[in-house]
């Protein structure tokens, strides 16, 4: 196999809150085109870790780098780089869904006519290109998430963050919502880093996962080999769900 | 510098097609037009037949019509303006789970208050201005006096004035939505300080100076002015105080110093009712300017608060 490039990179990260710690010396990479996902029961860090990449909350200890930047250092920099899709994202409720991307376009500076071809672009992947004049407030919850793809797809990132990009969605519109990360990812080349507690959900999109535990990373690598070291099975022989709870009974 | 301006942009629009804008304009306006209207009425029936006094047209905004003048109203008033246009401002969105999408957008943070606060700032603006024309026009119809340059020039100065006095309750209402998460919390903290402000301040430091300088009757003028002075110096900590002693003097020229009457010894009313000719524009200023930097400080005390709180703060939604 090749040698891949990370394009992020965390050493011993680590976060207290009260002196207790959410994430505890976590140290991983994420490689370029991957879609990496962040597994872990609620309440694991996988959305403080999140949030320490985007430097919106400061490590207590530790390092990372985001594309070869520190987001504690230059949080604006990163950010601009990024594509974040915030675990319950709330939305301007009297906007429609045009008005929304393009508030998103002007935050990050576009120009009126990149804007206008960047917001149809991403309309028309998440298919909201018809229903793009009606007022927000009107979507439904799976309409919304996938709004929230399209916020993500206007700064035209690198790197996409998605916090738990299927929670409170039924079955169906689940998985079209991870056919279409999936596509993003192989299409445009994007970078994931997808945290979710529902594993079934996700396995089959992950290049790589890492598990995390009580702020721990308890084991990360493709499935294929976590599954040989913990259930000594070959492969098409486990779900996710099984090697995490191996994990989580140890932990 | 690109964050603040797209954030002004969109809270001003959000603004303007709010129902809380139409209806605070709308009231407003109602109130000035009826004080000015009765301030009018009043004035005119004053002067019939007398000879007309310098600064006639800023009558309009110190006499009082009805129970109180437009000057006495936007200091009790104006202050709900601010709260009303703040209260919200960080909370809502915190609660509605955009904050989170704002700041993860290529911002400063403090790009996400600041572009709120002018926005708001230019909102008091449009409304206290619109007021002000509202009167002049009401002015111009019922007394039928055109104001001078030099009257121009003072209801500019009250303006500005009355400007900052509503941002600064802005900026306050912005730092409650900092410190408390539930809007209601933040609107009820924001009227619990308008009412300290309005009432117990003047109470408490009229209490306060006699519990410091007892009583010895109108024999002791020395304890009495002694007594004054405190309590002055007490409710100046109001900003009410401080926009009501400053616009005084900038609106009634004839007020030479923005203290009451009792700190004057005799000799000096009386010289006072001797040559009472209008202050200068110029030395009018210089009179409050201590007053007007007082009231930007205070200002500036409360964005410091808001910054240092919001920077630190956790900015999850849950
Ligand atoms: N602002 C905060 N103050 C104190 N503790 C917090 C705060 N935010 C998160 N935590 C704690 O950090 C831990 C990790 O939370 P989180 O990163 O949200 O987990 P996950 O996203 O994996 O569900 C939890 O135990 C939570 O209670
Ligand atoms: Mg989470």
């Amino acid at each position: 196999m090749e040698q891949q490039k990370a394009i992020i990179e965390t050493q011993e990260l680590t976060k207290a809150y009260n002196g207790q710690a959410a994430v505890d010396r976590l140290s991983f990479n994420v490689n370029e085109g991957e879609i990496f996902g962040f597994l872990g029961p609620n309440g694991a860090g996988k959305t403080t870790t999140l949030l320490m990449l985007l430097g919106l909350t400061e490590p207590t200890a530790g390092k990372a780098r985001v594309l070869g930047v520190d987001p504690a250092r230059d949080p604006v920099r990163v950010k601009g780089m990024i594509g974040y899709l915030p675990e319950n994202m709330g939305f301007y409720r009297d906007m429609n869904a045009w008005q929304s991307l393009m508030y998103i376009a002007e935050l990050n500076g576009l120009s009126q006519d990149a804007a206008n071809r960047r917001i149809e672009s991403a309309l028309r992947t998440v298919s909201l290109l018809n229903e793009s004049k009606k007022e927000v407030g009107s979507y439904s919850r799976g309409m919304r998430q996938r709004l929230g793809i399209a916020e993500v797809l206007v700064k035209e990132p690198k790197v996409a963050f998605l916090d738990e990009p299927t929670l409170g969605l039924d079955p169906d519109t689940a998985n079209r919502m991870i056919e279409l990360v999936e596509g993003l990812c192989r299409v445009k080349g994007m970078t994931v880093l997808l945290s979710s507690h529902l594993l079934h959900q996700v396995q089959k999109i992950c290049h790589r996962v890492g598990i995390m535990i009580n702020g721990r990373m308890v084991a990360q690598g493709q499935m294929d080999q976590l599954a040989e070291e913990k259930l000594g099975v070959g492969r098409e022989q486990y779900t996710l769900e099984e090697i995490y709870m191996k994990y989580f009974r140890e932990a | 510098m690109n964050g603040i301006k797209v954030i002004f942009k969109k809270e001003l629009s959000d603004h303007f097609s709010s129902y809380r804008f139409l209806l605070l304009f709308a009231m407003i306006v109602m109130v000035s037009l009826v004080t000015v209207y009765m301030a009018g009425m009043g004035i005119t029936k004053d002067l019939e037949g007398v000879a007309k006094p310098k600064f006639v047209f800023l009558m309009l905004f110190t006499s009082s019509g009805m129970q109180f003048s437009l000057v006495q109203f936007v200091a009790f008033f104006g202050p709900l303006i601010g709260l009303i246009l703040g209260f919200d401002t960080i909370n809502r969105e915190r609660n509605e789970g955009t904050l989170s999408k704002l700041l993860s957008q290529p911002i400063y943070r403090d790009a996400v208050i600041n572009g709120k606060f002018l926005a708001g700032v230019f909102i008091i603006t449009v409304i206290m201005a619109s007021v002000m024309l509202f009167i002049s026009a009401m002015g111009l119809m019922t007394i039928g006096v055109i104001p001078g340059i030099e009257e121009v020039w003072r209801m500019f100065i009250y303006l500005v004035i009355s400007i900052f006095y509503i941002s600064f309750w802005l900026g306050l209402a912005i730092l409650f939505s900092i410190l408390f998460r539930n809007v209601a919390t933040s609107a009820l903290a924001a009227m619990a300080m308008w009412i300290f402000f309005s009432f117990f301040v003047s109470i408490g430091a009229n209490a306060f100076a006699s519990a410091l300088t007892p009583d010895a009757g109108e024999s002791d003028p020395e304890s009495a002015i002694r007594r004054a002075r405190i309590e002055k110096a007490l409710s100046l900590t109001s900003p009410m105080e401080l926009y009501t002693d400053s616009t005084a003097t900038i609106i009634d020229p004839m007020r030479r110093t923005p203290r009451s009457f009792i700190q004057m010894g005799f000799m000096e009313q009386l010289s006072m009712a001797r040559f009472s000719g209008p202050l200068s524009l110029g030395q009018s200023v210089l009179v409050v300017l201590p007053y007007i930097i007082s009231l930007m400080a205070i200002t500036v005390l409360c964005f410091a608060i808001s910054y240092a709180v919001f920077m630190r703060q956790e900015i999850r939604s849950l």
